[in-house]
């Protein structure tokens, strides 16, 4: 399909980007913001892996060696805020940046400046919330769940930026989302109905949804803290009769549609991936729909999950057990329908597909020990242990992040018109899908044997799985600089892509020419049902 | 070129649309607090008791039939170095039926302290039935330097208890809260008296 150059078209924006780096500041145009994002998350991803290594340095052997108890706490807690806020979120809404207009037919994002906004938000954020770590008494170091009194009573002075840091953060995702369901609600191409929208695109709506209905929560929550550190008030602080058990509630009623949040828009991601690869329609499309709504709804009703311990009434026990249970049901549809999908395809094995591969089988495994979890009974045993890092990395680093990672593969053709080096892709999949099992698998067990979360130093029983976990963190944390180079590579000499860079990839995007024109369908395309994904 | 503003004019709708779930939902957090409040009254979760409860002892009409018995647990919250314990560990009461028990309280530091005790009932079903028609809980303590102090509690026993709670633990907790006393209170209460040697 070639570009078509209309008289008519007189904007502003139709001589491509402007020169310099003010381009970046000023930028409207939705792929720029994708870009910004996407780096962003990236050096985020970075700086979180960091501090995770000197998480698991210090953790490399028993008793003390690198760093104080104290700064060890900072470390667990900006590992937690920057991985979730920092990396992972930008990340998706960074793809949802580069994607959803292109997926659509729009021509951009329905609200190109508050775009803008919602990005230059997030250095400002961060950089204030990263400042704390160098300031006297330290950065937060209650945990990224920042429990109060602990977060309020107990934490250090520097707990008003993070307050202010989480409030901006929450301001970009609520703009953010905004902007992505205006644009899929208001800007699709003649044709594109719902129902034949890509499933990147149906996750990233009910995603935005569930950022929306959050964010707020996890606002008043901080902004209760704050007046309870410096006004006065007793929201959170039994002694003036207020109750710390309710933030654990607030919290979580953020937190768990949180948990969702940044793994839906995966859902979506590996849907395509797989599709493309085993050359066929994506098995059961409107199932899939359904099963990302029904996780959506579930999230709000499972919170106090995380809070066995905390002491429930028994009807409280049992409904929060059965309710999270039942997230299994969808999310086992899910993984059949991939699993059908792939059921004698023609399948290939591109770096795209491993990952996605490894998406589905891992995350499963992180599914499976959530279910273990959800067990009252059980969890009392597991609460707070090695368990939960496992189950929670489990789904996170092969989950959102793996899904991430094979996007960035998929897609990067199309961004850039050129095509990665595939033995580098290889060879950063295998490593980082070895490194990330040796790093995460044995937490399961020292999990089980009783070793807590957040501790620095650890009884003697639990030296050689923690040495092995240590091993595997560096591994992987050393192969995502070969990711870097790869993208530096694919960007300055990789071989040039085809429009249609996969054989069997679906869909309007890759009806554009690759790279994608600066400014891509100003005028609305024809849908057809080759391009339709269900 | 109308396409296009009747597409703007469908974003704006949207937008308003979404704003207003953010709103709604900001208004819901503010909500949340008092709710969380109220349900935990209502159902006696998480073992809070009511404030004052007023009762006519005149039509006190004590179950004979039933005795349950209450234990009392006093401890103090970390950096409150207050003595503080029940003047006897338990009693066994008739629901409908006043008793008073008193609590003893002593400042064993040399500077002027506040206190704020905080109650809890286990089990939570009990908390509702649990009525205080007088308690030092209602109000905080100012104790001198070494002063010491009976503090009293009085308390019935509903006659609804579930038939299945035989036995009542009625927690205290005593928060030290001198120093987020305002400083008007400060200035006004917590003077001294001039050392008289």
């Amino acid at each position: 399909m070639s570009e078509v150059i209309h008289a008519d078209h007189h904007d502003d924006h139709d001589h491509g980007p402007e020169k310099g780096l003010l381009r970046w500041l000023y930028t409207t145009n939705h792929k720029d913001i994708g870009t910004l994002y996407l780096w962003f998350s990236f050096a985020m991803f970075l700086v979180g892996g960091v501090l995770a290594l000197v998480i698991r340095a210090e953790l490399f052997q028993p008793g003390l060696q690198f760093v104080e108890p104290e700064f060890f706490n900072q470390m667990t807690t900006n590992h937690g805020l920057i991985m979730v806020f920092g990396a992972i979120m930008p990340a998706f809404v960074g793809l949802a940046n580069w994607l959803i207009p292109m997926q659509v037919g729009a021509p951009d994002m329905a609200l190109p400046r508050m775009n803008n906004l919602s990005f230059w938000i997030l250095p400002f954020a961060f950089g204030m919330m990263i400042s704390t770590l160098f300031m006297e008494g330290g950065g937060p170091n209650f945990g990224w769940t920042f429990y109060a009194p602990l977060s309020t009573t107990y934490a250090p002075d520097s707990v008003t930026y993070f307050i202010f840091a989480v409030h901006l953060m929450g301001a970009s995702s609520i703009m953010g989302s905004i902007n992505i369901i205006a644009t899929i609600l208001n800007m699709r191409a003649p044709g594109m109905t719902l129902m034949k929208m890509p499933l990147f695109v149906w996750t990233w709506l009910i995603t935005a949804y569930l950022l929306i209905a959050v964010m707020p929560v996890l606002a008043g929550a901080v902004t209760m803290m704050l007046f309870d550190i410096h006004f006065n008030t007793s929201f959170f602080n039994a002694a003036g009769g207020g109750d710390p058990v309710m933030f654990q509630h607030i919290f979580w009623f953020f937190g768990h549609p949180e948990v969702y949040i940044m793994i839906l828009p995966a859902f979506g991601i590996v849907s395509h991936i797989i599709a493309t690869f085993a050359r066929k329609p994506l098995f059961g499309y409107s199932s899939m729909v359904y099963a990302v709504a029904s996780i959506a709804f579930l999230s709000f009703i499972v919170w106090a999950h995380h809070m066995f311990t905390v002491g429930m009434p028994l009807a409280g026990q049992l409904f929060f057990m059965y309710s999270t249970m039942l997230i299994a049901v969808p999310t086992g549809v899910k993984v059949f329908n991939w699993i059908a999908t792939m059921w004698r395809g023609s399948m290939t094995f591109e770096t795209p597909m491993l990952f996605a591969i490894a998406f589905v089988v891992l995350f499963t495994m992180g599914g499976f020990s959530g279910l273990m979890l959800a067990i009252t009974p059980v969890d009392y045993q597991y609460h707070d242990t090695y368990f939960v890092v496992a189950h929670f990395h489990y789904v996170l680093v092969p989950g959102a992040l793996f899904s991430i990672i094979a996007a960035v593969y998929f897609w990067i053709p199309k961004w850039t018109g050129k095509m990665y080096n595939e033995s580098l892709g290889k060879l950063h999949f295998w490593l980082s899908f070895i490194g990330v099992n040796i790093t995460f698998f044995p937490q399961h067990f020292s999990g089980l044997a009783g070793m807590p979360r957040r501790i620095p130093d650890y009884a003697l029983q639990f030296a050689d799985f923690n040495m092995l976990s240590s091993i595997g963190a560096f591994i992987f944390g050393f192969s995502q600089l070969v990711f870097l180079y790869v993208l530096i590579h694919t960007i300055r000499s990789g071989k040039p892509a085809e429009g249609r860079a996969w054989e069997g990839a679906k869909g309007l995007e890759w009806t554009l020419p690759s790279p994608a024109p600066y400014h891509s369908f100003t005028h609305p395309p024809k849908v057809t049902d080759a391009e339709v994904q269900g | 070129m109308s396409a296009q503003n009747s597409q703007q004019a469908n974003i704006n709708k949207t937008v308003k649309k979404l704003c207003l779930i953010v709103v709604g939902m900001v208004c819901f957090v503010a909500a949340l607090v008092p709710l969380y409040d109220l349900f935990c009254e209502i159902t006696g979760l998480n073992g809070k008791t009511g404030g004052p409860y007023t009762f006519d002892e005149a039509k006190a009409a004590p179950d004979r039939s039933r005795l349950i018995r209450v234990n009392f647990l006093t401890n103090t919250n970390e950096g409150m170095v207050w003595k503080f314990w029940p003047e006897k560990g338990a009693v066994r009461v008739n629901p409908g039926a006043a008793n008073t028990v008193s609590f003893y309280v002593k400042n064993t530091t040399d500077r002027v302290m506040v206190g704020q005790a905080i109650p809890s009932v286990v089990p939570g079903a009990a908390a509702e039935f649990f009525h205080k028609t007088e308690c030092f809980c209602f109000e905080q303590q100012i104790l001198q330097p070494g002063e010491e102090m009976e503090m009293p509690m009085r308390f019935i026993v509903g006659h609804e208890l579930p038939k299945n709670i035989r036995s009542i633990n009625l927690s205290y907790a005593l928060f030290d809260v001198t120093d987020s006393v305002t400083v008007a209170q400060t200035e006004s209460a917590l003077t001294v008296p001039a050392a008289g040697g």
